[in-house]
């Protein structure tokens, strides 16, 4: 269960409030207007963006000062998940521990990830050589081999083309399915939201909304929604 | 997005920096102490400091204005060898500065090309020691430099811009008032300050040019109360004015200073369909020859006379070379020790003013320092045993400003690109360093110890205070075989050194260059 205990996030002249709880396991979209903080609340949860007041919470564990790379989350990022210099097995094998020598288990456990995503043979290839939707596969099997409670989505798939993206969705949900982690992803398309994730959280005008159930929100959405929604 | 800093340590940093001002400041108190109650100025010191400036302004000015119409040509012209020349333009900059003297020797000297040539029309010969000799060195060290630097600025004019021009076909006197005038007037500044800055230090090319009464910068000033006179007294007035002087102008060039890209990409040309041909291919054409005589004619000359004179090279010359090479090497070390953790500091601190300290090595001249540590080593142990150690050292400081300006930008995209990856993935301390900086860097770390080698095995400042007669490295043997009339000798030690310098340059870059990932 991860929650936000009346957290107050500021960037410059910026501020942003939440207070929610997400239930572990759930599968949660995070979308808003442009600029309203979408990011900014993802960021604070995954520890690159200060809080100012309040506490997260993991399972009852205070992590609100805690490093980004111990709170149980594995990241995707819009761009630059793979380091462009080490191999796709290199840059997967990061997520098992960072160190660079694998053992053969890992290396094993590196190839099954790489097969679960549709990357099977990939393992030496450098990510310039890959297209775009197989570096997010590539970043996938990154967070599939982290095996973290969490999975944490920052439009990692908005530059796909939309049959690319719909294969991507499916493919972030059976990756939970399988390891039983929770998602939150924000997104700008309801489609997505309705496509992925259980519940909804709506951020706008300053404030991050507890979650609602997907359909039920956007079958019925409050006038605000309704605006972003047009 | 990223509020938290990158786990880029700064003690190591912090610790570099804080060897670096150290080592400078030591030597600046020793120097004050060793001057006290002797602050007179004698005429002859006066005569060094409005030499040290007029030459550096004169050098500065004509590098500019000659790199104006040079760099304006470039920018217009395509034509076979262009970006061969554009290279070319970088070679002055590693080019050892006692190798050049005698190449330009070769063209404008006594009994040079120029010279011979006005012989058999009949006319006066010209003398190129003094002022003209060190103001003619030095811009063949700054024009290119120059030139380079308004090519960027030609670059930075957006495409678009010259599809209007062509659109609404300007004549090339209003392309010039719209567009290239006030470019020249933004870049100038910049260029000029850091032309005289560097010309301010200069020692090597006022040592062999220079001298007299009439022709001596503070920093040869330095040198001869030092060597002739054994006067430490005088030799850390002197060092104190040059740090006046030269600290100075480097604190008020910081701020006209433009960020010089060392690296490639300015071959590259810009389509153009304005001044295609006619009068103004004419000036193109010869501005662009005649800088290109002025580069490689010494370059021939160097090569010619030293394929010639490599056969009187004496042994133990050879054995200086090998000197040289691992003397330029361990400082390459000694700069990458230095350099890169102040790089990191840099790129990942919020103190802007940090970057200044790469420019301490611009500010501090080589001899103040090397008077300063003399003074300090004198008492205990002959200085002449650590004049390879205070060599190594000195050059590594000079080569750190432009190590900075090469690897603290590309230091900053991988921060910014990676910082949020790095710190989720847990990766961290040696081995952020390991795996993610130096394989990202390597292109700009090769890059950088190319430069520092070159500069390095070049070099002729602090080694000629220390060294005794068994104790030299190449350009200073190179120097006493020229001082001893053995031109021969000399032109072949020239051709190693150039070899060297070069050799290493290239070396050192393609290692950089190797392996490096295509995005």
């Amino acid at each position: 269960m991860l929650s936000l205990n009346k957290v107050l996030m500021c960037q410059g002249a910026f501020s942003l409030r939440a207070n929610l709880t997400i239930e572990a396991g759930c599968k949660v979209a995070v979308i808003g207007p442009s600029g309203a903080g979408k990011s900014t609340l993802v960021n604070a949860i995954c520890g690159f963006v200060a809080v100012a007041e309040g506490q997260v919470q993991l399972d009852g564990r205070d992590i609100t000062q805690a490093l980004p790379s111990k709170r149980d989350m594995a990241i995707l990022f819009q761009d630059n998940n793979l380091f462009p210099h080490l191999s796709i097995a290199q840059n997967v094998g990061l997520g098992i521990r960072p160190a660079m020598r694998l053992s053969q288990t890992e290396t094993a456990q590196i190839s099954m990830a790489l097969d679960r995503v549709g990357l099977a043979g990939f393992e030496d290839r450098k990510p310039g050589a890959l297209s775009g939707g197989q570096q997010s596969r590539a970043a996938l099997a990154r967070a599939l081999v982290q095996g973290k409670s969490w999975m944490v989505l920052d439009e990692p798939f908005a530059a796909l083309g939309p049959a690319l993206r719909v294969e991507m969705l499916d493919l972030v949900a059976s990756v939970a399915l399988e390891t039983g982690a929770g998602v939150l992803m924000v997104t700008h398309s309801p489609d997505d939201a309705r496509r992925l994730a259980d519940q909804v959280i709506f951020v706008a005008d300053g404030v991050a909304n507890p979650p609602v159930v997907t359909a039920e929100l956007l079958d019925n959405p409050p006038p605000a929604l309704k605006a972003y929604l047009g | 997005m990223a509020e938290r800093a990158f786990q880029i340590s700064h003690r190591l940093g912090i610790s570099a920096a804080v060897f670096i001002a150290a080592l400078i400041l030591s030597a600046l108190v020793a120097v004050a102490m060793r001057a006290e109650g002797e602050f007179t100025m004698t005429p002859g010191d006066w005569a060094a400091l409005r030499f040290t400036i007029w030459q550096a302004i004169l050098s500065a000015f004509f590098s500019c204005l000659f790199a104006i119409p040079v760099a304006r040509a470039l920018a217009r012209r395509r034509f076979v060898g262009r970006s061969l020349l554009i290279t070319l333009l970088g070679a002055p900059f590693i080019l050892p500065v006692i190798v050049a003297v005698l190449g330009l020797l070769a063209i404008f000297g006594r009994s040079g090309l120029l010279n011979d040539a006005l012989r058999a029309f009949g006319f006066e010969t010209v003398s190129v020691y003094g002022l003209l000799g060190v103001v003619l060195a030095h811009v063949f060290f700054n024009l290119p430099l120059a030139t380079r630097l308004m090519l960027q600025g030609w670059r930075s004019v957006p495409a678009e811009r010259f599809r209007l021009i062509a659109q609404l076909g300007m004549p090339p006197r209003m392309v010039f008032r719209l567009i290239e005038w006030p470019l020249i007037l933004r870049i100038v500044p910049g260029a000029f300050a850091l032309v005289f800055v560097i010309c301010l230090t200069s020692f090597a090319v006022a040592l062999t040019l220079g001298g007299g009464p009439r022709a001596t910068t503070i920093e040869l000033a330095i040198y001869q109360a030092f060597r002739f006179d054994f006067d430490l007294g005088r030799a850390a007035v002197l060092s104190l004015l040059q740090i006046v002087v030269a600290g100075g102008a480097a604190v008020l060039a910081l701020w006209l200073i433009p960020q010089v890209s060392f690296g490639g990409g300015l071959d590259r040309m810009q389509a153009r369909w304005d001044v295609r041909r006619g009068f103004q291919r004419g000036i193109d054409a010869g501005f662009i020859g005649a800088a290109a005589l002025f580069l490689i004619l010494p370059l021939a000359a160097i090569t010619l006379s030293g394929l010639r004179g490599l056969g009187d090279v004496p042994l133990h010359v050879w054995g200086t070379a090998w000197t040289s090479l691992w003397v330029a090497l361990v400082s390459v070390l000694a700069l990458l020790v230095l350099a890169l953790p102040l790089a990191g500091w840099i790129a990942t601190t919020r103190c802007a003013s940090v970057e200044t300290v790469g420019l301490l090595g611009l500010a501090a001249s080589p001899l103040m320092i090397g008077t300063g540590w003399f003074i300090i080593i004198f008492p205990f142990a002959d200085p002449a045993d650590w004049a390879l150690g205070v060599t190594i050292v000195v050059n590594a400081l000079m080569a750190l400003p432009f190590a900075l300006r090469i690897l603290v930008p590309v230091m900053r995209e991988t921060v910014q690109s990676y910082s949020r990856l790095t710190q989720a993935l847990g990766v961290q301390g040696v081995r952020l360093w390991m795996w993610i900086l130096l394989p990202r860097l390597r292109p700009q770390i090769g890059f950088a110890a190319g430069l520092t080698g070159a500069l390095s095995v070049g070099d002729l400042g602090v080694i000629a205070l220390f060294a005794d007669p068994d104790r030299a490295t190449l350009p200073l043997q190179m120097y006493r075989l020229m001082g001893s009339y053995r031109s021969e000798a000399a032109a072949g030690a020239a051709l190693i050194l150039l070899v060297l310098a070069f050799g290493l340059f290239w070396i050192l870059d393609a290692w950089g260059r190797r392996h490096a990932i295509a995005e």
